[in-house]
């Protein structure tokens, strides 16, 4: 096996493994600070109780995505030397930010979240769980900057055969950050709602904890309806982003192989064929793409035909991720809007069925942030930087196949261990739910 | 001072600060092998649980640092010691994951496997961060090409290996004197006794690298005539030793954590003059080695970077305060304790 496959399939098991934890614990941060904020506000031991409880979960989380994250950061130089030294000025300095600016602040401030309940004031333990959610989303906010120069490059110079940095401010806003960032938090913001909703719905099933559950339902479900009816809009706005500045992975996004001289139609699903450059099986509506596109029905949205062959991003699992992103999106849409509209009718908590529907959907938004990330790394080959860099050029040199293979094995069977563990300690702090109010009452 | 120059005095400066602070809690995570009750574990374990993650991250901005100043050291260095670096992120992970997991159960089995994959991932990540210090004390095979040239067992030479019990050493005497500050009573009393016994394991092990050095690694002191401060510094650093064993007699502890912290400060800028202003020496006799100029980002990026490590680390700084205050005095096990 090539070292390029190799490295290319050890970064997507590491970094979706790492993704898994995150978008909740940006997602979570959000809904902790409103909580405890009710709590400092109100004295309510009720919100008292879900501060604490949601805070494990949080901590749990937390903790998995420090451990995984490390071999993110060091992973760019050991599989991908040529990479990192052709982007080190830009990338290398989103890196380091993130780490000055955010992983010293949620960590030091973790610390007080979790241990210093009986150390701190109320304020203060509120200050500190603000700065783990602020370092969160700054977090999330380097990484992507660092991603999006990766996607759609700006502010430096080929110098010396490598990525020179010109302009600073235009590589941190460079055309794509500002529309990812907000696709991605809404991703955090929909995983982390649904996470509470089903965790809460299996409460009120079981008549535990129903008053604790009730109130973290109707939480969460408020930024769970805001972010999912979000979602569309901002992911219309990204979409138009990437047909001006990564045509090619517009079209393999939707399987678009002929450019043509009228209307372009959408798929809404269908099977993609390269060899006969069509898509097999699809329902398509006409027109649909040019107006997604360009805002009118009549022009036609670059296809993959205006690409050299070796250009081209692997249509199939491109189109397929993206297509079962949307599908989900849209799911996510449905499911807040019904539960709106029995809690509107008051009797939401009595649909035993649509409790057990998010009971169920909790790992839905889990895989709708993997797809979506398939979709735009895999939308982004054959380059690592677009236009600019091929991934077959980035690796390092002087790393073996046989030693990629051997540290894939290695995080692989890490990792399986630490998923395991991770899901049944989640699944016990669960099960054991937020210490009852008032000694005893659940 | 010129920019590459502030670069390399600055990763010095995140160096030193992440061995004098993960130094301890990884000497901490050490010395968890010899505990023998349950209690015991959980007070080490929750005297470094609010810190250790702050205290990891400087490793991480080590890292992006170096890959933003220096992106051809980071580069070199990483895919150069692959599986090296494997090995190290398994014990860093494996370590930070045992924490989080151990009580969590009551069972007995369940703990103790934690237990030992904490000590052993403390160990090793010791051990390995010993090793990367010898191997660039030593200078390693580096084409002109600026690509490493050697094998994973090149790295493992007598005197690396040396330079990395040395760090092992340090980090459990470090974090011993730590722990002294964190326990009272009977646990407290053996600690006192694991001081001593690693002092001197450490004081051994430090002669024995010194002489070492001096005999077979021309490069650690081929600065030492154009900086005669040098000289101080190792003067300065056995006195930081001598004073350790001293203020523990005296019932100082907080003054034998400074000594050691300083010890520690001293062995990193040592490391920075014997280096400086290479970054990676060059073995090969055709080889090229990377210095902070022909390894280093644009000036623009130097420029940005120090703005950025201006802006954001006395924030830093302010805020790792904050938490030590916060968590001062002995280990109280709770209801939110590990």
């Amino acid at each position: 096996m090539n070292v390029e496959i190799l490295a290319r399939a050890q970064f997507a098991l590491t970094v979706m493994f790492h993704y898994l934890f995150p978008p909740l614990t940006i997602g979570l941060g959000g809904l902790l600070v409103l909580m405890e904020w009710r709590y400092l506000r109100t004295g309510d031991p009720l919100y008292e109780s879900l501060t604490k409880f949601w805070t494990k979960i949080f901590a749990l989380n937390f903790a998995l995505g420090v451990a995984t994250g490390i071999v993110m950061e060091f992973q760019f130089g050991t599989n991908w030397a040529s990479y990192s030294r052709y982007v080190g000025d830009i990338f290398g300095s989103a890196l380091a930010a993130e780490g000055i600016f955010a992983f010293f602040l949620e960590s030091v401030f973790l610390g007080v979240m979790i241990f210093g309940w009986n150390k701190v004031s109320k304020r203060m333990h509120f200050f500190s769980t603000c700065m783990v959610a602020l370092g969160a989303v700054l977090s999330s906010v380097w990484i992507i900057v660092a991603n999006s120069w990766q996607q759609t490059p700006a502010g430096f110079v080929i110098r010396n055969g490598r990525a020179e940095l010109t302009d600073f401010a235009a590589a941190v806003f460079n055309p794509s950050t500002v529309h990812r960032l907000v696709h991605v938090w809404i991703g955090a913001y929909i995983l982390a709602a649904f996470f509470v909703m089903g965790v809460s719905a299996w409460y009120i099933l079981k008549n535990r904890h129903v008053e604790a559950a009730k109130t973290s339902f109707r939480l969460a479900l408020v930024m769970g309806l805001v972010a999912s009816l979000l979602a569309p809009l901002s992911g219309d706005g990204h979409g138009r982003n990437v047909a001006q500045y990564q045509p090619a992975k517009m079209a393999a996004m939707e399987g678009h192989f002929v450019t043509g001289t009228g209307a372009t139609p959408i798929y809404l699903f269908g099977f993609p064929d390269v060899k006969s450059q069509t898509v097999k099986g699809g329902v398509a509506i006409p027109g649909l793409l040019s107006f997604l596109v360009h805002r009118d029905f009549k022009t036609p949205v670059t296809g993959l035909d205006k690409f050299p062959r070796a250009d081209w991003p692997p249509v199939a699992l491109t189109f397929q991720t993206f297509h079962a992103m949307v599908a989900l999106g849209l799911l996510f849409i449905l499911l807040t809007v019904a539960a709106l509209f029995w809690r509107w009718r008051g009797t939401l908590f009595e649909k035993r069925w649509l409790l057990w529907v998010f009971v169920l959907a909790v790992p839905l938004p889990y895989l709708a942030n993997q797809l979506g990330w398939v979709a735009a790394e895999v939308g982004r080959q054959p380059w690592v930087v677009y236009g600019l860099l091929r991934t077959g050029d980035a690796l390092s040199k002087s790393v073996t196949a046989g030693q990629v293979l051997g540290s894939i094995i290695m995080f692989g069977v890490i990792y399986a261990l630490l998923f395991a563990v991770w899901l049944y300690i989640l699944l016990d702090k669960i099960r054991q739910g937020p210490e009852p109010v008032n000694g005893g009452a659940q | 001072m010129n920019l590459n120059e502030l670069w390399f005095v600055l990763l010095g400066v995140l160096l030193a600060g992440y061995a004098i602070l993960d130094g301890f809690d990884l000497g901490v995570g050490i010395l968890h092998l010899f505990t023998r009750k349950d209690e015991e574990r959980r007070i080490l374990l929750n005297s470094i649980g609010p810190l250790w993650d702050g205290n990891e991250v400087w490793l991480v901005t080590f890292g992006g640092a170096l890959f933003a100043a220096f992106p051809h050291a980071y580069a070199t260095v990483f895919s150069g010691f692959y599986t090296a670096f494997m090995l190290l992120l398994l014990a860093l992970i494996l370590r930070a994951v045992s924490m989080e997991f151990r009580s969590k159960k009551e069972s007995r089995a369940w703990r103790r496997l934690w237990d030992v994959l904490f000590g052993a991932g403390s160990g090793v990540a010791a051990l390995l961060f010993g090793v990367a210090v010898g191997n660039s004390m030593r200078g390693m095979p580096i084409g002109a090409d600026m690509e490493f040239k050697g094998g994973f067992l090149d790295l493992l030479h007598p005197y690396t290996v040396l330079v990395g019990l040395f760090v092992v050493s340090l980090f459990a005497m470090h974090g011993a004197i730590y722990l002294h500050l964190k326990t009272t009573g009977e646990l407290q009393q053996r600690i006192q006794g694991w001081i001593r016994c690693s002092f001197w394991v450490f004081v051994a092990l430090y002669a024995l690298t010194t002489i070492y050095t001096l005999v077979d690694v021309p490069l650690a002191t081929r600065n030492f005539g154009m900086m005669p401060l040098a000289w101080g510094v190792a003067a300065f650093n056995v006195l930081a030793i001598a004073n350790i064993p001293r203020a523990i007699r005296r019932g100082r502890p907080v003054y034998a954590f400074v000594s050691s912290s300083a010890t520690i400060a001293g062995l990193v800028l040592l490391l920075g003059i014997a280096l400086f202003p290479e970054l990676v020496h060059s073995t090969l006799t055709d080889g090229v080695s990377l210095d902070i100029y022909n390894a280093a980002s644009s000036p623009k990026t130097l420029a940005i970077m120090a703005v950025i490590a201006a802006v954001g680390m006395p924030l830093v700084i302010v805020y790792t305060g904050v938490i030590y205050w916060v968590f001062r005095g002995k280990v109280e096990l709770g209801k939110f304790s590990y």
